[in-house]
């Protein structure tokens, strides 16, 4: 398996080179206001009285900029290096990957110049008004072309696994988008969602889930496909297998979100059925992370000593325990304990911060040395550190909120002998303060290792070309 | 649901399911013209891809969620209107009103249809509603000697009344009335209360701006606040008595207030919307129209009983 043993076309790196960057820069602005906003939740006082300080005009900030501008800036980063070097061939238009980089930090600029002063269409996950939606239509669809164009121009017969993932996230996520920002503009700030009632909240969380689905998850299977097998110096485990999951995944995905509305006034059948289309989607799902891990046979020994390995590897489990964790969550008895709890909380970050953020970690560490001229990073002992201190962040967050998920549900549910509630919401919210300070420090380390990370890249990048030792460990193949 | 849309539901999504049954079986069998563990023989960027077969155990899950899928979408529902063998319903589906809500609750009660949150209602009713009989027999006044009943009238507190009036009772600024001092503002015996949480109430304070102008309102802001024994400028004050006649309809002459009304005592110094010269000012220019909501609907008239019961005990 050799890498580099056929002259490469000439690949537009500088586009990678951009999102790559920004991926770091992004992932350290969207955990931090993550960590600022836990730590309001047992220290209000910080929200110093300030509107835009409050954790109700941060939340939405937060989860903007860690889902699309450090999630969308990996993929873009990523999509655009592996079609091209799966394909072997140039990008389909350099402008139009200009447009993209340019129009999507736009748009994340424009969110903070937005969100935390209360402009919002108030639909969780697509909170920014029409203007901006309209620019992110336009964005994506650029990037869709560039992307299916880089296809259609390609040089190799077959279409890589990868590029399967990467494109289908691309075409459903524009759908998704456009579905659901669907809404009649008031004024230039405001806006109203153009469906109503249940109706309103079916199509949102229509969208709510698949934004998890595909952007957050087919997306990033896409990344898995290519880096894994690439930094384990492995053929991927089985051909068969991707394509049953593939073809199971997308098409029971975009059936799960009315889990997000049980017990509510949608109608029971969509409700059964969004809950069976959910359970379903576990298998197709393990069978994602059982070709990932399954990759590494044979090579496994490289886990001790490649911490860039240990990052991709360590994201599938997490993928793996997440996946089985939703469906569990959609089932209607589990979801009528877990429902509005932290439960919940606890099930996002361990799919976004285990799963979407160390897969895009070790993406990056891959990417780097590559991009800048580099036969390694500056220091793979720092990356080995990134490593533990994400590793140990997720690990605090997950538990702490697993356990104040289910203290909140069973706390609500409790009931004395003459059928009064046992507890009052506030005391659920008292008994919750512990966690939220262990959910705090574990972001507290996330946030660290996005650090450490920031200075190995600068360090990186900084040094002159091919001055940096290569890292025996990370030379796969 | 018109028979359309169901045959729609029902074909996508069974055909989805079915879909992916038939794909796993095709991929189950070596369709790639390699043999089983060699390489499919292409390669991208240097990574090649094993023709393995699927994971026994992992096609076997696959199996199980397939054929459970179809018992689960015959017995409840999911295929639009098909299926739903059981007849199960979460609530009540299609409500457009309270009274057909109710309509359709005793209904699935009398027929014994399986309405789940009627079925839990109907439990919680049956188990409980002895307990809250024997409490309503009970005056108010009496039965705040009981400290059982009266633990059971805080939670019932805390759960519907604490998020105006605060865990403690002792209200917030803003019309939600400190439920502890024994001041009332329609009258503190045991009836009085049940009164209040059955029906709700509501407050109308008039604005006096149009009527009295701001001058007008300055003088009898003064005046009002000597009532509660408060220093203000003399002459302002001289002036307001004057205007008061206009409050005292309500307040009364002496400014203690009418329970009948719902006017409050403005002698003793306790304000419901804040006592400042400035919150005083806002009251008579703006008026205010505080609401005690209703709770004969949501909680019925025995737990209201035991909650009456609770607060009566705050201030007895």
């Amino acid at each position: 398996m050799s890498e580099i043993s056929q002259a490469q076309p000439n690949y537009n790196y500088k586009v990678v080179r951009q999102f790559t960057i920004m991926t770091i820069v992004w992932g350290i602005v969207g955990m931090s206001i993550g960590v600022f906003i836990a730590a309001q939740l047992f220290a209000p006082v910080l929200n110093f009285d300030t509107p835009w300080l409050t954790f109700s005009r941060l939340r939405p900030l937060h989860t903007n900029s860690v889902i699309f501008a450090f999630g969308g800036c990996a993929l873009f980063a990523t999509s655009y290096y592996i079609v091209q070097r799966t394909c072997q061939v140039r990008l389909f238009s350099d402008k139009l990957a200009a447009f993209t980089f340019w129009g999507w930090q736009a748009v994340i600029v424009l969110a903070i110049c937005t969100l935390p002063f209360g402009m919002t269409s108030s639909k969780e996950y697509a909170e920014l008004e029409w203007p901006i939606d309209i620019l992110i239509a336009l964005v994506w669809l650029a990037y869709v072309i560039n992307f299916f164009g880089t296809l259609i121009i390609r040089k190799v017969s077959h279409i890589y696994v990868a590029n399967w993932f990467l494109g289908a996230f691309m075409l459903t996520v524009l759908v998704l988008h456009i579905g659901n920002s669907m809404a009649i503009p008031v004024s230039f700030t405001k806006s109203y969602s153009l469906y109503a009632g249940a109706v309103d909240a079916m199509m949102q969380w229509w969208y709510g889930h698949n934004a998890v689905g595909f952007f957050l998850t087919a997306g990033f299977l896409g990344m898995m496909y290519y880096f894994v097998p690439k930094q384990a110096g492995r053929p991927v485990y089985s051909y068969r297998l991707s394509i049953v999951h593939f073809w199971a995944l997308i098409s029971l995905y975009i059936w799960a979100g009315p889990h997000h509305l049980h017990y509510t006034a949608l109608p029971d059948w969509t409700q059964s059925l969004g809950m069976v289309m959910s359970i379903i989607l576990f298998v197709p799902s393990w069978g994602g992370m059982i070709n990932g891990i399954m990759t590494l046979s044979g090579a496994w020994h490289k886990l001790r000593t490649d911490p860039v390995l240990r990052f991709l590897i360590v994201s599938l489990s997490f993928y793996g325990m997440s996946t089985f964790e939703g469906p569990m969550m959609a089932i209607k008895t589990v979801n009528a304990l877990s429902h509005y709890t932290d439960w919940t909380i606890g099930h996002v970050h361990s799919g976004a911060l285990g799963w979407v953020a160390m897969i895009s970690i070790g993406s990056v560490y891959h990417l780097i040395p590559i991009l800048f001229g580099q036969p390694g990073m500056y220091s793979t002992r720092l990356v080995n550190v990134h490593f533990w201190l994400a590793t140990i962040g997720v690990v605090l967050y997950i538990v702490a909120m697993w356990m104040s998920g289910v203290l909140q549900g069973l706390m609500w549910r409790a009931v004395n002998a003459d059928g009064t509630l046992t507890y009052s919401f506030v005391e659920s919210l008292e008994a919750s303060i512990p966690f939220y300070i262990v959910r705090f420090i574990g972001g507290c380390f996330v946030v660290a290792g996005m650090l450490v990370m920031a200075y190995n890249t600068y360090k990186t990048v900084r040094a002159p070309k091919g001055t940096l030792a290569a890292d025996p460990a990370t030379q796969a193949a | 649901m018109t028979m359309f849309w169901t045959i729609w539901i029902s074909v996508i999504t069974l055909g989805s399911i079915i879909g992916c049954y038939v794909l796993l079986r095709w991929c189950l069998k070596n369709n790639a013209g390699v043999p089983e563990g060699e390489s499919m023989g292409h390669e991208f960027d240097g990574i090649e891809e094993l023709n393995n077969p699927l994971p026994k155990w992992w096609t076997y899950l696959f199996y199980v969620c397939i054929v459970w899928s179809f018992f689960y979408l015959a017995l409840f529902p999911g295929l639009g209107s098909f299926g739903n063998l059981l007849g199960w319903k979460s609530s009540n589906q299609n409500i457009q009103s309270l009274e057909e809500s109710r309509q359709m609750s005793a209904q699935a009660k009398e027929t014994g249809a399986l309405v789940k949150y009627d079925r839990e209602m109907q439990f919680a009713e049956e188990k409980y509603s002895p307990i809250f009989e024997a409490y309503a027999k009970v005056p108010v006044e009496e039965l705040a000697k009981d400290p059982n009943a009266l633990k059971v009238g805080q939670r019932l507190f805390a759960q519907n009344c604490s998020q105006c009036h605060g865990s403690d009772a002792r209200g917030q600024n803003g019309g939600f009335p400190n439920l502890t001092d024994d001041d009332w503002l329609y009258g503190g015996s045991g009836e009085k209360i049940k009164e209040t949480l059955l029906n709700g109430r509501k407050a109308a304070m008039p604005a006096w701006l149009a009527a009295m102008g701001e001058q007008g309102i300055k003088e009898t802001v003064a005046y009002v606040l000597s009532l509660s024994g408060r220093d203000t400028n003399m002459e302002l004050r001289k002036a307001g008595k004057a205007r008061y006649a206009a409050c005292a309809a309500c307040h009364g002459q002496d400014g203690k207030g009418n329970q009948l009304l719902g006017a409050p005592n403005l002698t003793d110094n306790i304000w419901l919307y804040g006592g400042s010269e400035r919150a005083v000012t806002e009251t008579l220019t703006y008026g205010r129209n505080g609401v005690m909501p209703a709770f004969k609907d949501t909680l019925g008239e025995h737990k209201i009983h035991v909650v009456a019961t609770y607060v009566y005990s705050l201030s007895n």
